[in-house]
């Protein structure tokens, strides 16, 4: 397990770099943020970055992918969460395309995924029904009948739900809710009748939606998985989301640094003050942390190793302290031109909310990481 | 005593008669001007929006123990209470510091809430060190030309007047070329131009001065002694009685335990998460802690038994409770206080992340924490600079 970068994961990130800096400075999701833009992201950056083979990285080269790891995926997430950008890696990637990718149903992979490697499909994962994360707690019903399931339900926080062509419900078949056994995975698609989408605006400025499911069949055949399906995406995406986010937090430390060196008060800089100097340090400490679990949960979960989702949720729960303190602290010491709209620092801040709270927070994960080391 | 339990049930009943309960809601901003204009017009005319201030100066001549049991009557049924920058800090700055004149002028449209008042001090370069403004003002006869600019200015686009810090000396040590004056903001050498905050608001504008004009006879305090002034109303700015009402920007519709409960959820009586539950007891505990001390802070200080003055932890205090607070709200309500607008969210949700947002404030305006720090460290405990 390497806690550095490989010679070829260097080159994608430096690909990524250039890319992104051409085509995606923090003013693009501001843009789309104030054009209250209805795809919430740019379809043709996606296909671009569907073309340079981001969208398929974890997929088999049969289904258009290049068969890497999560490792690569996450040097290209940390790039994008520098800049912010709302493209749908996590919510068509990792949740909707990575259940498809982890089941067993082979046909279903055969007509999804190069769809998904080529852009022009999405996907999206429907999952948590109340504000709280709880991913065993869904009351949602798939009752099994004649060779076909019928859903009902209402999910909520669905990821880029307003725009995905299908969406892979988390349904109960048995068992009442908080139970393990019984769930299911299914897909679904987004215009099936029985579906009503109903897109939610959020404080990032990216977008996710309400999804109601009313009576909605769906044939046997779009059976993903159960619970271990379920454990399996979610530790991949929450890894990848803990990439994402350091990127962001790493940015708004980066900037917050600047202007300690830059801003100037009582004739000095103001990171000549020890109050905040000390800060930056434990700040420093706090996100270099969070970059070395975060990598080694990558690395984790491409190894296969037996403590990889004891391992994601130690980094998702680093990852979120160093970005709920370095958000904080970021605001605090630009002062009231923290507080404005117009510096990017409050995107920073808002984005890094979202992430804290995405996919369980600190505590959901401290005691999930407890309960996994049996105490 | 007999006295004052009289006067409560005075306050009693003529809360019963002008405050209906759809106006029971705190100190909120989007009270109706049809409800909230007659119960203002009602305090005003018994001296009750500035119930301590001298009746001649449109106050309530009330002693200290009145004015306590009016404001706890007021409180306790969530009527708004009528604070602005003119009642809350010019007022009391002006009180001390003004001339007969001045009070009888500016003091007595701020106890009718009929003149709207904001507080030009911060420059873009000029934040923490306030001090070192540039913002200046050049006699001219029997008035003041100002030129300049301020920002951050809360309430500039709808205010009547400013009180404002200028630059009158421009050799002299920079404490020592201050002055301030106050002038009208209506008038063509001003210009307003708000700013969004991060929660999507514009409370705060900048604002340019390009010749506006101010009369010599409302400077307060003397020319290139406003320095002085400036730091008795910041003390009234900084001064707090301890309970939160939800920081800046007002009361939210529900309590912080109401909110935390509804979104968490209670079984067995007890809240269903137990690390917000704990964490909201310390919250409550520090909010307990904080009105205590600035009460025994004010009873210390009639009794002439003053130590330390412990007045001064309050505003840091209050603003990292207050945040606090907000903090648990928002992870008690996870993804679901995610929404910025429209479908999908409860209307108290809402108003709760917006909330969240603009208390990060609360640390910053009124002299951020970090100066609070410093001054506590050298002017309470003496520490050496
Ligand atoms: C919502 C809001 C409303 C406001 N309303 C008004 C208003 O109505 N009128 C008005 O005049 N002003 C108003 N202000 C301005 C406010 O007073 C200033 O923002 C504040 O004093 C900080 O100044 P600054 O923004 O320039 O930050 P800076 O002074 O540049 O500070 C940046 C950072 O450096 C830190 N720092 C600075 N000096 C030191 C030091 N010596 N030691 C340690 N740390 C230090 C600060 O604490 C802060 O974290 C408002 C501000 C806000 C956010």
């Amino acid at each position: 397990m390497a806690l550095t970068l490989s010679e070829d994961q260097l080159l994608l990130r430096e690909t990524a770099q250039t890319f992104l800096a051409d085509n995606s400075p923090v003013k693009r999701m501001r843009d789309l943020r104030d054009e209250n833009d209805a795809t919430g992201f740019t379809r043709a950056l996606w296909k671009e970055m569907a073309d340079l083979g981001w969208v398929g990285i974890l997929l088999s080269e049969e289904h258009g992918g290049s068969e890497m790891g999560l490792a690569e995926l996450g040097v290209v997430l940390l790039e994008c969460g520098r800049v912010l950008a709302p493209e749908p890696l996590l919510s068509s990637v990792l949740l909707g395309g990575n259940a498809v990718r982890l089941s067993g149903n082979e046909a279903l992979q055969k007509d999804v995924l190069p769809a998904l490697a080529t852009g022009d499909r999405l996907l999206a994962m429907a999952l948590e029904e109340s504000g709280r994360f709880a991913p065993y707690a869904t009351l949602t019903t798939a009752k099994e009948s004649g060779g076909s399931y019928t859903i009902d339900g209402t999910k909520r926080y669905v990821l880029d739900g307003h725009v995905a062509d299908q969406i892979v419900v988390v349904a109960r078949t048995s068992g009442s809710a908080g139970d393990r056994d019984g769930l299911a995975l299914l897909l679904v698609d987004a215009n099936a009748a029985g579906v009503s989408i109903e897109r939610t605006s959020m404080i990032d400025g990216r977008n996710a939606a309400h999804v109601k499911l009313e009576g909605v069949e769906v044939g046997a055949d779009r059976l993903l998985g159960n619970a271990d399906l379920l454990d399996s995406v979610l530790d991949q995406a929450t890894a990848a989301l803990a990439a994402e986010m350091l990127g962001t937090t790493e940015e708004a430390f980066e900037r917050t640094l600047a202007y300690l060196k830059d801003r100037e008060q009582f004739g000095v800089k103001i990171g000549t003050f020890q109050a905040l100097k000390h800060r930056a340090g434990e700040m420093f400490a706090e996100l270099e942390f969070a970059r070395s679990i975060m990598l080694d949960a990558l690395s984790a979960v491409d190894e296969g190793r037996d403590d990889a989702p004891q391992a994601v949720s130690a980094a998702k729960a680093q990852c979120s302290k160093a970005a709920r303190l370095i958000g904080a602290e970021a605001i605090q010491m630009h002062g009231g031109t923290g507080m404005t709209d117009e510096e990017d620092i409050g995107l920073f801040f808002k984005r890094l909310k979202a992430a804290e709270v995405s996919l369980g927070d600190a505590t959901y994960h401290q005691r999930r990481f407890a309960s996994l080391q049996g105490y | 005593m007999a006295d004052l339990e009289a006067f409560k049930e005075e306050v009693r009943a003529f809360i019963a008669e002008h405050c209906p309960q759809e106006l029971r809601v705190g100190n909120r901003m989007d009270i109706p001007g049809e409800l909230l204009g007659p119960w203002v017009k009602a305090l005003a005319d018994r001296g009750w929006i500035t119930p301590d201030w001298p009746t001649e100066y449109g106050g309530g001549g009330l002693d200290r123990k009145a004015t306590a049991a009016l404001r706890a009557e007021l409180k306790a049924v969530r009527a708004p209470i009528i604070s602005s920058f003119g009642t809350s800090m010019l007022g009391p700055t002006l009180l001390e510091y003004g001339t007969e004149e001045q009070k009888k002028k500016h003091l007595i449209p701020i106890s009718k809430h009929s003149i709207r008042w904001c507080q030009g001090f911060s420059e873009p370069g000029s934040g923490s060190d306030l001090a070192s403004l540039q913002c200046r003002a050049e006699r001219d006869g029997d008035e003041f030309v100002i030129t300049g600019q301020k920002i951050w200015t809360t309430g500039a686009d709808r205010a009547d007047w400013i009180f404002c810090l200028v630059r009158t000396d421009f050799d002299a040590p920079k404490h020592e070329g201050i002055s301030f004056v106050l002038f009208p903001m209506n008038q063509p050498g001003v210009e307003v131009a708000p700013l969004q905050l991060i929660d999507g608001t514009a409370h705060f504008s900048q604002v340019f001065f390009d010749g506006a004009r101010g009369s010599v006879d409302d400077l307060v305090g003397p020319a290139n002694g406003g320095w002085t002034v400036a730091k008795k109303l910041l003390q009234h700015e900084r001064s707090t009685d301890g309970s939160s009402d939800g920081g800046i920007g007002g009361s939210a519709k529900e309590t912080i335990v109401d909110f935390v409960k509804r979104e968490v959820g209670m079984e067995d009586g007890v809240l269903a998460d137990p690390t917000i539950r704990e964490r909201l007891a310390a919250q409550e505990i520090d909010k307990r802690c904080l009105g205590l001390t600035m009460r025994r802070a004010a009873e210390e200080a009639r009794a002439g038994q003053i130590n330390r003055d412990i007045s001064s932890i309050g505003k840091f205090r209050w603003a990292n409770m207050v945040k606090n607070e907000q903090d648990i709200a928002m992870d008690a309500a996870g993804t679901q206080g995610l929404g910025w607008e429209g479908a999908g969210f409860e209307a108290n949700q809402l108003e709760r992340t917006r909330k969240w947002l603009i208390t990060r404030a609360d640390s910053i305006w009124g002299g951020t924490n970090e100066i609070q720090l410093n001054v506590i460290a050298k002017r309470v405990l003496g520490l050496p600079e």
